[in-house]
């Protein structure tokens, strides 16, 4: 996983509210066996026509916007379907960090994984970023993860809150399954516990 | 004495294996099921890091998204390459890795939220997890259980144990009885609309009240699976003697005393008194009626008798999200719902894809037709679920109504196989989710029980099916 430590870039304003996975990566894309390659199908639904051709409107489409590194989204982003792919898709466009007044938790967990930081912030905040978003390709905003700050093309400076585990990981690119499996002692003395404990289990 | 708990304290106390100093948690994992979607990079995962699978005798793997529903599937020409790819790889992985597995050609193959429960593989008390999100229907026997994304299926296959933070404590009681031709399906997509999709998102919710002890354990799957619809992470109901009825004699449910000691154990499992809820929401049985959605979130629901709303009558971003809604279901303020034309019914998922639900639609179509031009289907949520419903006499009921009599799948819920929605198609679905495209591209979906689809395929329209009950509002 890549590391996530600061990052200045281009914030794309998405305020609708309950972005769920199915528009994140639609189900068509959900057949394949492997990680990669999903950024082109992205939001496909709203992106393209059903024939394929770019949908103007849409603000991944919009000059200014293409190459996005931030999006800024309305409440309840992620929801739905437990699909990773829709964290995949993301990053594989090149989005490395969500902000929103919410997240559904499974699509926030997932992020995690992936060396993408959902950031979850008040909603005068995510106005405020909005706003800021919707200057376009020149108003760049900063995440910090160590500091916890997120700061505006105009020099406005946000804290944010995020699980102390969780930044330990991404800043350090550390693979949790790596972290668990030094803790296999402590696996195998609850499974000799529960054996006794709850042998149907 | 310890403080009172709740349900779902005393799951997680007995779950966890480690504690870190700020609070994160390794939980152990007593079941985990698999499909042919979300697991292919985790076992390559696997593969690359000379991992193995810790407990494959816990682990329970079954093709479902993609699988076609159509009486010729063995065919492998009705699937298409990358499906054919995707459940091949579990086929394989299934066999590499030494887990328990019901492949396309076994009769208990079906949804894995139903197969898990039928095969007595889900019980009270486990920890249960699946790369889908609603494993959160495993909560009816009073396990905890949710969804997880394709890096947390690895870390379960590799590890048995998952890396938490405890959610909050909810409450959702629905106090007195339901009134008649009013369902689950009813109950949960109530509870939405009053919540929100987001108003779960951080809780565990455990359901409680009368209304939810007089439901049967499919009524009660049908509830707890939609809690993530409802932004839980998990839903649960605590364990009673129907739990126990459902669960004895299953496959994989323990026998002689290790039954005896189980249901010693599973008696443990409630809520104590004054064990406390950071929230509580509370809706009386007899005030739920007959729903259905209206737009393309869970939480746009209403009664049968209601009309589309006005976006005007929101506020903030749902003002933007309901007349996108609007437009996208090609409906109109004011337009009652019981006038809406439908094209297609959808019977089936792992919301409403168990023999109970069956029985509702079959008792509304007995006798009766489709209208003309309706295509409708039932999809059975298992082989074991299709096998009785044609010894009780209900495929004939389906078959002589003009509905198609399907093989067990995901089928139209999620439109990953050939059971799709074409553009500006409305269909009345017994499914979870109306979202914008779920169905198929351009699919126009509406939420209801089974016995609401039944009555929508008689008359060709949403339709109150209580006036099919001979009780009128």
């Amino acid at each position: 996983m890549d590391k996530f430590t600061t990052l200045t870039g281009i914030a794309a304003p998405m305020p609708l509210v309950n972005i769920d996975t199915d528009m994140i990566i639609p189900k068509q894309f959900l057949k394949t066996i492997k990680r990669s390659g999903l950024g082109v199908n992205l939001f496909d639904e709203m992106r393209y026509t059903q024939d394929g051709k770019e949908i103007p409107d849409f603000v991944l489409n919009q000059p200014a916007y293409r190459s996005a590194e931030i999006l800024v989204a309305g409440d309840n982003f992620g929801c739905g379907s437990s699909r990773e792919h829709a964290p995949w898709a993301l990053l594989d466009f090149g989005i490395r960090c969500v902000i929103s007044t919410s997240f559904a938790d499974i699509f926030y967990n997932n992020c995690f994984k992936n060396g993408i930081l959902p950031i979850v912030m008040p909603q005068d905040v995510v106005d405020a970023l909005m706003a800021d978003a919707r200057k376009g390709a020149n108003a760049r905003i900063t995440v910090d993860l160590p500091s916890q700050t997120v700061t505006t093309s105009d020099g406005k400076v946000f804290a944010f809150e995020v699980d102390s585990h969780r930044k330990h990981c991404l800043i350090n690119g550390l693979d949790d399954i790596g972290l668990t499996m030094e803790k296999a002692a402590s696996i195998a003395a609850y499974e000799a516990k529960a054996a006794t404990l709850r042998p149907w289990a | 004495m310890t403080a009172p708990r709740t349900l779902y304290d005393k799951i997680w106390d007995d779950h966890v294996v480690h504690q870190a100093e700020d609070g994160t948690c390794l939980l152990y994992i007593d079941r985990h099921l698999v499909h042919e979607v979300t697991s292919p990079q985790a076992f390559e995962g696997l593969r690359m890091t000379g991992r193995k699978v810790r407990a494959p005798e816990k682990t329970i793997a079954v093709p479902d998204h993609n699988v076609p529903t159509t009486l010729d599937r063995a065919n492998a020409a009705t699937m298409t390459e990358d499906s054919r790819v995707q459940v091949q790889a579990l086929d394989q992985n299934a066999k590499d890795f030494g887990i328990n597995y019901y492949p396309v050609s076994d009769v208990r193959q079906g949804i894995v939220h139903i197969v898990g429960p039928e095969q007595g593989w889900t019980l009270p008390g486990m920890t249960v997890v699946c790369g889908d999100s609603h494993t959160a229907t495993h909560g009816a026997f009073g396990s905890l259980a949710h969804g997880i994304g394709t890096s947390e299926v690895e870390h379960v296959l590799a590890t048995q144990t998952l890396i938490q933070r405890k959610a909050k404590n909810m409450k959702v009681e629905i106090t007195g009885s339901l009134r008649p031709g009013v369902t689950a399906k009813d109950i949960t997509l109530s509870v939405i609309g009053e919540t929100g999709t987001a108003g779960g998102t951080g809780y565990v919710i455990e359901y409680c009240g009368q209304a939810i002890r007089e439901l049967s354990m499919e009524g009660r799957m049908t509830v707890c699976n939609m809690a993530i619809e409802g932004g839980a992470r998990a839903g649960l109901i605590a364990p009673d003697e129907k739990t126990y009825a459902y669960c004895m004699g299953r496959p994989h449910a323990p026998k002689g005393a290790r039954w005896e000691a189980a249901l010693a154990w599973w008696k443990t499992l409630y809520t104590d008194d004054g064990a406390h809820f950071d929230k509580v929401v509370t809706i009386k049985g007899e005030d739920i009626a007959p729903v259905v959605t209206w737009g393309t979130s869970p939480e746009d629901v209403l009664p049968i008798t209601g009309v589309v709303p006005n976006p005007a009558d929101f506020t903030g971003g749902k003002v933007e999200a309901v007349q996108r809604s609007l437009d996208y279901m090609g409906l109109k303020p004011g337009q009652k719902l019981s006038e809406i034309e439908i094209d297609t019914v959808f019977i089936g998922s792992c919301t409403n894809g168990r023999i109970e639900d069956l029985r509702a639609a079959a008792a509304i179509l007995k006798g009766k037709k489709k209208k003309d031009g309706i295509r409708a289907m039932v999809v059975p949520g298992s082989g074991l679920v299709r096998a009785q419903a044609e010894e009780e006499g209900l495929a004939q009921i389906f078959l002589d109504a003009g509905f198609e009599w399907r093989l067990a799948g995901c089928s139209m819920c999620l439109a990953m196989n050939p059971d799709q929605l074409s553009p500006g198609e409305r269909c009345a679905a017994t499914s979870n989710r109306n979202f914008e495209g779920r169905q198929g591209r351009g699919g126009r979906t509406h939420l209801l029980s089974p016995a609401m689809a039944a009555a929508a395929a008689i008359t060709g329209r949403l339709t109150d099916v209580r006036e099919m009950m001979g009780e009128m509002v």
